[in-house]
């Protein structure tokens, strides 16, 4: 996942470019135009570096929050090869979050930082995980929908105009889409089993499917960033436009299960060649984003407390490094 | 292996084999509990590594467990329809988390014991365990490093972990006695060449408890009475609870496939 917080203004207004050297400014585009990488230690304008830092930011913090509500069926997951691979999921989430956060510092900031403004509440993730996982199929829905649409918003990354972050996109993608077939299966599994296993399925694509929509991020109308990550080549396509890619896309694998998408409005529109599908309750999206979901809390409490029940432990590894390099040097 | 040496009966293999694989399936149960919420996401990684390792060890023992039961049981089966005193895991292994330093101590004591044990069911006389066992030593011996190398940072980290986790040994410490304690099954194996001799496992593990408590300043705690029987199927209060979440929708779903 999960770059959908990026509409959402979060840290101080980007500096304005006009500020910057014109002339370096002038190349700076002519080098994306021209679709060179950007390097760590290249000249790039301050807006540039801080729009990267928020959005990569941002991707990390869902990664680490969203292992939470897969984590929290790990323990009950139906069968032994089922636990195993949700485990390895969830470690990729976290093995995402680390490298992002890596791919970030290259940028000037720390993890540290970083994670001290997911933990105080400054930063934003994406909202799609204050929702609550409450069956089996909640596991698949997310790999199936959440995941499936992530790998929509992230490929076009794996292009993105900076370096370190394109990079670490390409591998993200590739567990990313490993996942999605993972849940699609778990779906599947659901969907040809007993009425109570397709009732779960059914419910969870109840639950899941409005907020998948959500994480496109706002209509293109109302997005914040579009307009200079568009130029900036670090995003390629708007919200809408892959919003209904991944409409398309989805439509008729649910087709396939044998369930209902929960859209009354949704029909094939053949001229246009497209689904159209009704409207998405932005209402429910701000009250997640400001902070009201059902699990927001929880989340970040969970968080908070992992983080701060790890201190003495980060703290020992630190004071036992400090004491062996003193041996060391000894 | 001589030849002389007694066939043990069928269903004392299939309970030795059961201990093995139980252990590390309620051990790997617990790792899982703690992803995403571990001191750091490298530990997260890393308890996830070795959670993965133990669920697998623990599929290729119970598949091989069913096979040699004979009764049509399969790895979930086993798995997720056998009751608490069914289960014959070590009860060291089913102790909760606690904080990270009473996973870490709990890990490493059974690691080392893992790795010391796994090492000699590489030779067993019954070909398919020396197989498996041979790759989980593989994989034990980086078990052994991360538990241990945590062991020493804490315990020679701030006088706080230090206090903590030498706090942890004290009160993990006398499960590890049921590890050692050969009983007629461990006997039997080890007549027929299948295990190693526990005494010799045994020397082993403490050698190399040892020397990584000395290395981490902890002292070692004094050896008290047997009194677990979790390799019997008498277990500890946490094991009921373990299973209620391991168990609960193939409990519920009777007869559903997943």
């Amino acid at each position: 996942m999960y770059t959908q917080g990026l509409n959402e203004q979060t840290g101080r207004p980007v500096a304005a470019e006009a500020t910057e050297d014109e002339a370096r400014l002038r190349a700076f585009q002519a080098r994306i135009d021209a679709e060179e990488k950007i390097e760590p230690k290249d000249w790039m304008p301050d807006a540039y570096r801080q729009t990267l830092i928020r959005q990569i930011s941002q991707h990390a913090h869902s990664e680490i929050v969203g292992m939470l509500p897969e984590g929290n069926w790990i323990t009950r997951a139906p069968s032994l090869m089922r636990k195993s691979i949700l485990i390895a999921k969830v470690q990729d989430e976290g093995g995402h979050g680390a490298y992002l956060y890596s791919a970030a510092e290259t940028l000037g900031v720390s993890r540290a930082e970083l994670i001290d403004q997911l933990l105080s509440g400054r930063a934003k993730y994406s909202s799609i995980f204050n929702y609550p996982t409450l069956s089996w199929a909640d596991v698949g829905a997310i790999g199936w929908l959440v995941d499936g649409a992530a790998i929509m918003n992230q490929i076009p990354l794996c292009r993105c105009s900076y370096g370190p972050y394109a990079r670490a996109m390409i591998r993200i993608c590739k567990e990313e889409s490993f996942h999605q077939r993972q849940g699609y299966d778990i779906m599947l599994k659901l969907a040809r089993g007993t009425a109570a296993q397709r009732r779960m399925a059914q419910d969870a694509l109840d639950r899941w499917w409005w907020p998948s929509l959500m994480m496109f991020g706002p209509p293109d109308a109302a997005s914040m960033h579009t307009a200079h990550s568009v130029r900036w080549k670090i995003k390629r396509f708007t919200n809408d436009e892959l919003r209904q890619k991944f409409v398309d896309f989805t439509v008729p694998q649910a087709k396939f299960l044998g369930l209902n998408v929960p859209d009354p409005a949704l029909r094939w529109d053949a001229e246009a060649g497209m689904h159209r599908y009704g409207e998405i309750d932005w209402t429910e999206f701000n009250q997640v984003l400001k902070g009201h979901g059902p699990c927001n809390r929880e989340r970040l409490a969970e968080r908070r407390a992992a983080h701060e029940d790890g201190r003495w432990v980060r703290e020992a590894a630190a004071a036992h490094a400090a004491k062996h390099g003193a041996r060391a040097a000894a | 292996m001589n030849a002389a040496i007694a066939v043990p009966p069928p269903d004392a293999r299939v309970r030795y084999l059961l201990r093995l694989a139980d252990t590390s399936l309620v051990l790997g149960q617990r790792l899982g509990e703690w992803i995403g919420h571990a001191p750091a996401i490298e530990e997260d990684l890393g308890l996830a590594n070795t959670a993965l390792d133990l669920m697998g060890l623990a599929r290729l023992l119970l598949a091989y467990a069913g096979e040699l039961e004979g009764r049509g049981r399969d790895e979930d089966a086993l798995a997720f329809l056998r009751e608490e005193p069914e289960y014959l895991n070590a009860t060291l292994a089913e102790q909760p988390n606690g904080d990270f330093g009473d996973t870490i101590v709990r890990q490493y004591l059974l690691d080392a014991y893992r790795l010391e044990l796994l090492e000699r069911l590489a030779g067993s006389a019954d070909g398919r365990l020396a197989a498996i066992a041979a790759k989980a030593a593989k994989e034990a011996r980086y078990h052994v490093r991360y538990s241990g190398g945590w062991l020493v940072r804490l315990g020679d980290g701030t006088a706080e972990s230090h206090a903590r986790v030498q706090g942890s040994l004290e009160r993990l410490w006398p499960l590890t006695r049921e590890l050692f304690d050969a009983d007629e099954i461990d006997r039997a194996m080890a007549e027929a060449g299948i295990a190693p001799d526990l005494g010799e496992v045994a020397t082993a593990w403490s050698r190399r408890v040892d020397a990584t408590l000395r290395e981490a300043t902890l002292a070692r705690p004094k050896d008290t009475p047997y009194l677990w029987y979790g390799k019997q199927g008498r277990h500890s209060e946490h094991l009921g609870y373990l299973l209620a979440d391991l168990q609960y929708l193939q409990r519920a779903h009777p007869g559903a496939s997943w």
